[in-house]
């Protein structure tokens, strides 16, 4: 079972995962490429990110795209990364969406490195993960 | 600017905007490596114009560069309409260069991956700059609630884009066209067999509707 570790340790966990967990609050006032530098920053480091908020689709569209290009052979293979399905009574209307915008569900989602991360089962209320020490 | 350069700036847009009406639609063909999105853009391609797109493999991320057939004219109950076929690269959150080596030497491996990398990059710029509709292609034999799929479906809905879902594989005795329908059903799903050319005329017939 992974633990949540403290960032500010200089020497860092010879062994174990660190596990981020950010706030809504956090992220509502970065622009988009700062959630992304955040949360990649942190996957490049062996992290698994926990957004309290998910992303925006075009903030996932640009996760998936800098993630490609950040791709390299032997030291980083991407991610893996999973948020709880949208909500059945989430207002998909054209007036809801102009209302509502482009914001985010209030949903978790989890971000790993693809060589750590597993997941084993997910629904509607439940993401089981499996998370080794690589 | 003057007063003149302006109105006639403005003039060239509105009349951008006429012409751009009868301008193809550009039609991305989306969705996860190997469910068959060239086999479906060949033909489409073959059908409507005699040329393919590009060369079909079993090995994930043959496709890694997005290819456009253009002008294809398809004809419905004689009303015709002209689409560009994008065809994209396998959309996927990780590329593995080891997945390949089986198939291939480790040059040729990484080599791939990284072109790989650059096409779904490219992929997702377009999906957000590039495309005025969507066909998304599912292997109607595997899962097809996954992040990824969820993910890209959340993204062209947000997008407000016109998206068909083709379950392809229908030949496949593991395939469920409900499982598709069943994960999808804010979105018609139109059952097919890219390869073997099964239910075509229903695909014509809703590729017109949707994006004439």
């Amino acid at each position: 079972m992974p633990k949540a570790t403290n960032t500010d340790d200089a020497d860092g966990p010879d062994d174990g995962v660190q596990i981020d967990l950010i706030s809504g609050e956090r992220m509502q006032d970065m622009a988009t490429m700062e959630k992304i530098r955040m949360i990649l920053d942190g996957v490049h480091d062996g992290n698994i990110v926990i957004l309290e908020e998910g992303l925006t689709p075009d903030e996932e569209s640009r996760l998936i795209e800098v993630t490609m290009s950040e791709i390299s052979p032997d030291e980083f293979n991407g991610i893996e990364i999973e948020t709880y399905p949208k909500s059945g009574t989430r207002d998909s209307s054209l007036l809801g969406r102009i209302m509502g915008g482009d914001e985010p569900d209030a949903k978790l989602t989890v971000i790993g490195p693809a060589n750590q991360i597993e997941t084993l089962h997910k629904d509607e209320t439940l993401i089981s993960a499996l998370v080794s020490r690589n | 600017m003057g007063l003149f350069t302006e109105l006639k700036d403005s003039i060239s847009r509105v009349t951008d905007r006429l012409f751009s009406e009868q301008e193809p639609k550009r039609i991305g063909i989306y969705g996860p490596p190997n469910a068959g999105k060239t086999t479906l853009a060949n033909r489409i391609a073959r059908d409507w114009t005699g040329d393919a797109v590009g060369t079909e493999s079993h090995v994930p991320h043959e496709t890694r560069r997005a290819r456009r057939k253009e002008n294809v004219e398809i004809e419905r109950d004689g009303k015709k309409v002209t689409i560009d076929i994008v065809d994209t690269p396998g959309v996927t959150t990780k590329v593995d260069y080891e997945e390949f080596t089986d198939e291939m030497d480790e040059d040729d491996a990484i080599r791939r991956s990284r072109e790989a990398t650059e096409g779904v990059a490219e992929a997702m710029h377009w999906l957000r700059e590039d495309v005025d509709g969507v066909i998304y292609v599912l292997d109607s034999a595997e899962d097809p609630i996954t992040q990824v799929n969820t993910m890209l479906i959340g993204i062209i809905e947000s997008r407000d884009l016109p998206v068909l879902i083709f379950a392809n594989k229908i030949d496949l005795d593991e395939s469920s066209v409900k499982r598709i329908e069943d994960a999808f059903p804010q979105h018609k799903t139109i059952p097919l067999s890219a390869k073997e050319g099964d239910n075509m005329d229903e695909v014509y017939d809703n590729i017109a509707e949707y994006f004439g």
